[in-house]
């Protein structure tokens, strides 16, 4: 399954976290890599958004949304730093 | 307090469908007025949701193809055959409908006259849409940034703009190489395979000038361009990705 990038899920983060993210910075908890929201790997077609890590594949990020409710797991990052 | 220091939430809005023109066989752009849009950025997308009947809801990211200065918001979307949204958007919209859409979305994909360049944008097929809007920031805003693109289509035929494209390219505003993949005009002198690292040489501005790159288009397309530019020792700090995949439609 092909991945899109962070920015793909643009809209779907400024809904959740109610500022734009995909210029944030995250860092993987399992790698430690930093990269630009943006850049991550993200798999849309599951019940939920996958967001992966691109340098080791972790996960870093699960989103699922049901009957108007959100459910974010974000322990996949380490950090998440807003954009200078 | 200033209008612009409001915090605006994301929300849904109705837009009105004013115009749809045929681009090629398989995509469209539409035109569409809304009230209270605040403006976007060019490279920017926007969200549409559409909902049936039965409350079913489906939604899809779409690019912005105008410029922040021109008029009317414009989408130009491709048909995917088994999409659940673009089918509809293609072929079943009419002047007059309404559409819901929250946005713009996204700070990554952007090109602001700050940011400089020498810019080199590359489209793989639809990919074309989001640099179609820089393009017409940058001629609206008179931007003296050397810009180059690169577009690969399949076919003449489906080539995005294509009169656009040529008036600018006329006007030596812009530098436009095509590479056309599975077939070619009689007498074509422009390229005609798929993109990899000898074409990039050749069109990439030299490493030297530090070009920054914005390439859109399916994930082969982009992940090629990518590692073929930072082969040939582009920065990968000022390569802009955006793939778009089968999950789109």
């Amino acid at each position: 399954m092909a991945a899109l990038d962070g920015n793909a899920i643009a809209g779907t983060l400024v809904a959740v976290f109610d500022t734009e993210l995909t210029t944030a910075i995250g860092a993987c908890a399992s790698c430690g890599r930093r990269s630009l929201v943006g850049e991550f790997a993200v798999y849309l077609r599951g019940p939920g958004t996958v967001v992966r890590c691109r340098h080791c594949t972790a996960v870093v990020l699960v989103i699922v949304e049901a009957h108007g409710v959100s459910c974010v797991d974000l322990q996949g990052l380490e950090a998440l730093e807003p954009a200078a | 307090m200033e209008r612009a220091a409001l915090p605006r939430r994301l929300t849904w809005q109705l837009a009105t469908v004013v115009e749809l023109v045929e681009e090629t066989a398989r995509t469209k752009s539409i035109a569409l007025e809304l009230e209270g849009w605040s403006g976007h950025r060019a490279g920017q997308h926007v969200d549409v949701r559409l909902t049936a009947e039965d409350g079913y809801q489906a939604q899809r990211s779409y690019s912005i193809a105008s410029a922040p200065e021109d008029d009317k918001l414009v989408l130009t979307v491709e048909r995917l055959d088994d999409g659940e949204v673009s089918p509809y958007l293609v072929d079943e919209l009419r002047p007059g409908d309404r559409l819901e859409l929250r946005g713009p979305i996204g700070g990554y994909f952007v090109w602001e006259a700050a940011l400089g360049g020498p810019l080199l944008l590359l489209a793989g097929g639809s990919g074309v849409v989001p640099l179609r809007s820089i393009l017409r920031h940058h001629q609206a805003i008179e931007s003296t940034v050397p810009v180059r693109l690169l577009y690969s289509a399949r076919s003449p035929a489906e080539v995005i703009y294509r009169r656009e494209l040529a008036g600018v390219a006329a006007d030596g505003a812009v530098d436009i190489r095509y590479t056309l993949t599975r077939e070619q005009p009689e007498g074509w002198q422009g390229y005609g395979r798929r993109i990899d690292r000898e074409l990039l040489g050749e069109v990439a501005w030299p490493r030297i000038e530090r070009p920054l790159v914005y390439a859109c288009g399916p994930t082969a397309f982009v992940e090629t361009a990518a590692s073929a530019l930072v082969a040939l020792g582009h920065e990968p700090g000022r390569i802009r990705l955006e793939r778009f995949g089968p999950t789109g439609g």
